[in-house]
């Protein structure tokens, strides 16, 4: 009798003594709110918790467990982004979305070692969509050759289906970054007959008389650019100063942000860029995350971001991971989710015209599936102009295809030069 | 002529233009190094501060809104006014005056006769700081600056260049003002220091300060007195490069456009520096404009160290800097 007395204190003791096994799910954020690309780090981030923050609110999180969030400043520096990753890869991370090509680099054979998935959404590894050789890594729903592909289309589709004879530069950051996009330029170069002229620009593009000067030189028909930060500004005030006309000025989705045309005011009026989201806040989703997390102050800025072009974004990047996360849930059969779990729920994630209708984001993106081959999603964007007046963005296309037989050939050539590299064996997990 | 001489002297003018642009930020180092010896890490951020300052008056955005909502509830962001220039410059200029002051009284005060390396080390700390607290007072946003300049391609320039050479220049309108805004200050900084009673206790400090300080010379004075014409430097600073990109926290890294400045016309002369920033901004226009089509172009970031580094093999103390004699 004693002894069951004694055996079940104990049980009861040690029971309590036990570490509490965390019943929520972990998304840490990567961000960026200070040092020079602050500015575009901050509303990506902003988007990105407020959703997280909404699901917590409103539906009390994913499959009934919450969303903890936890944040890591890496200031866009590659060095703190890799020393983040290490503070909270023993945190049963779900997913990771850095938002620096740099820090990406970095990260792969890292998460790749310790089975953790890194989303990078328009960023990154292009050739990471090969999922047999990156099966951690994800870049769905489009990635920079895709953009670098659907800008050429835009651009066939404004002349006649030919760029025969045309002239374009791209005005590149001289980073890996800006260089991702150029083994695709020149395989469409060769391929659609147009000359394409490299100029790149220094971080972090303060100056750029040299490049301007250049560009009036050369006279191309169209400059298409891939830059972030300052250099965006910089760049489309210069076009602006030797009367470039604008409407044949093209950025990547990074060029395309409040932060690159309001500095140069009128001057911007008319600058295209590229998205692969909906632009604006006139989306019933917006409603819930004023009425959930705005009004009762839980937002992660001062609410003033709402529809900017990278608060949504974020936005959009914290919805699908929240979807991955429901899916990994719905395949693993339970709530509490692990790295692998998530992984799987990755690769199935499917996202449907419904889904988004349902999730008050109606035609927001366009509808994608993941597989084991494909992690890079679908490859559409639109384009968007600036208007200097409304101080606006507006979708001047519809939904425009990139060249996927192109991109994949590319893509399965430099991933398996990387997995020749790293002694991989490509294949689905 | 042919094309490439004309590109090329199209590229040096250009080069004229930008190099006063980066002497106006070594102007400020120049200043406080000649009188205190204190390499100023903080002018870059200062540069920064000061525009972030200047925007925040002209649109009557509260400042340290953030922390005021936060702490009360409240869901305030803007006075509902905006400033004129002709209004927020001079009281930017006191936000400056007063920063110097607060300087000098919390920070400079206590290092009195430390090593020089432990003054620079300071500064860095105080870039840091006032980092953070323009970030918290004025919010880290992009920000449209206008105070008036014209920018865009100048037609003069445009069409007398055409009627000369049968090929028209482009030099931006705002470089042009830049010009004129630079010989402006580099006269009143030394109508100043030559002709007024501050000005000559200025340059007595700068060359002694154990002398200055027996005959009478308030050291803090002259301190406060020094950081604020620099708090004055990094606003016009602030104010031309901010009136190109935009105000945003990348503007603090136009310091880095000055050290090969200050390298050439060394630390302790204000004719230097612009002779520096000239000749920087001259060789890197030129040598982009001529190497471009060999090694692809991009080389502006690292030219201007380069031509520092060989001027440190053959004249350390730069072209108009004083020589320094140290007898063992």
């Amino acid at each position: 009798m004693k002894m069951t007395t004694f055996a079940a204190l104990l049980a009861a003791t040690t029971g309590l003594a036990a570490p509490a096994v965390a019943q929520d799910l972990h998304f840490p954020m990567l961000n960026y709110r200070t040092g020079p690309f602050a500015p575009g780090g901050i509303p990506f981030a902003d988007g990105y918790q407020d959703y997280l923050t909404l699901i917590n609110q409103r539906d009390g999180g994913i499959g009934g467990l919450p969303i903890r969030m936890s944040e890591c400043e890496t200031a866009y520096n590659t060095e703190r982004g890799v020393e983040c990753y290490e503070s909270i890869r023993g945190d049963n991370p779900l997913i990771l979305q850095p938002l620096s090509t740099g820090i990406t680099y970095q990260l792969i054979p890292r998460v790749t070692a310790d089975g953790v998935p890194l989303h990078t959404m328009g960023y990154g590894r292009t050739s990471a969509m090969e999922g047999e050789t990156f099966p951690w890594v994800f870049n769905y729903p489009a990635n920079y050759w895709d953009g670098a592909s659907v800008a050429i289309n835009y651009l066939l589709s404004q002349n006649g289906d030919s760029l025969d004879g045309k002239k374009i530069v791209l005005l590149y950051h001289n980073s890996a970054y800006g260089r991702e996009p150029i083994p695709t330029l020149e395989s469409l170069a060769a391929s659609n007959g147009f000359e394409l002229v490299l100029i790149p620009v220094d971080s972090p593009g303060q100056e750029q008389s040299s490049q301007w000067l250049q560009i009036r030189r050369e006279r191309p028909d169209y400059v298409i650019m891939w830059g972030w930060g300052v250099m965006n500004a910089v760049a489309i005030q210069e076009a602006a100063n030797i009367r470039f006309p604008m409407d044949h000025f093209i950025g990547i989705w990074w060029s395309g942000s409040e932060n690159d045309v309001v500095p140069v005011g009128a001057g911007a009026d008319g600058y295209t860029a590229l998205t692969f989201h909906g632009v604006g806040r006139d989306y019933p989703l917006y409603d819930d995350i004023q009425t959930y997390v705005v009004d009762r102050g839980m937002a992660a800025g001062n609410g003033d971001q709402i529809g900017s072009a990278v608060y949504s974004r974020g936005l959009y990047a914290a919805m699908l991971a929240v979807e991955a996360a429901r899916t990994a849930q719905e395949l693993a059969g339970h709530a509490q989710i692990n790295a692998a779990e998530m992984r799987a729920g990755m690769e199935a994630l499917s996202i449907t015209e419904e889904r988004l209708a349902e999730l008050g984001l109606p035609n927001f993106s366009a509808p994608f599936d993941v597989n084991c081959q494909n992690h890079g999603g679908g490859g559409a964007a639109m384009m968007q102009q600036w208007d200097a007046d409304t101080q606006t963005w507006s979708l001047i296309t519809d939904w425009i295809q990139s060249d996927r037989t192109l991109i994949g050939e590319l893509a399965t050539a430099d991933a398996a030069a990387y997995a020749t590299e790293n002694n991989i064996t490509p294949g689905c997990l | 002529m042919s094309d490439n001489v004309l590109f090329a002297m199209e590229a040096a003018l250009n080069g004229v233009t930008v190099g006063i642009m980066y002497s106006l930020v070594a102007l400020g180092f120049v200043l406080i190094f000649k009188a205190s010896g204190i390499f100023n890490f903080a002018q870059g951020v200062m540069a920064l501060f000061a525009a972030l300052t200047l925007v925040g008056l002209q649109n009557g955005q509260i400042p340290f809104a953030p922390i005021i909502n936060a702490a009360f509830g409240t869901s305030i962001h803007n006075f509902g006014w905006n400033l004129p220039s002709v209004v927020a410059i001079p009281l930017t200029v006191l936000v400056m005056i007063g920063m110097a002051w607060l300087i000098e009284r919390i920070v400079l005060k206590h290092l009195v006769n430390q090593e020089p390396i432990i003054l620079f080390m300071a500064t860095i700390g105080l870039a840091f700081f006032l980092e953070g607290l323009g970030d918290i007072m004025w919010g880290a946003e992009v920000k449209r600056l206008d105070v008036g300049i014209p920018q865009g391609m100048s037609s003069w320039v445009d069409e007398t260049t055409y009627n000369l050479f049968g090929y028209g220049f482009f030099i931006d309108t705002l470089s042009l003002y830049a010009l004129g805004i630079a010989a402006v200050l580099v006269t009143g900084l030394v109508l100043f220091s030559q002709y007024t009673k501050q000005g000559r206790a200025l340059r007595a400090v700068a060359d002694d300060h154990q002398a200055a300080l027996s005959v009478g010379i308030s050291l803090r004075f002259i301190w406060v007195l020094t950081w604020s014409i620099a708090g004055i430097v990094a606003l016009v600073a602030g104010i031309m490069w901010g009136s190109k990109s935009g105000v945003q926290f990348s503007l603090s890294l136009i310091a880095l456009k000055a050290l090969p400045v200050l390298i050439l016309g060394g630390f302790t002369s204000i004719p230097g520096a612009i002779v520096g920033g000239l000749l920087i901004g001259v060789g890197e226009k030129l040598f982009d404009f001529l190497m471009q089509p060999v090694i692809g172009g991009a080389t502006e970031n690292w030219f201007a160290y380069m031509l520092a580094l060989v001027f440190l093999l053959f004249r350390p103390q730069g072209l108009f800097g004083e020589r320094i004699i140290e007898r063992v």
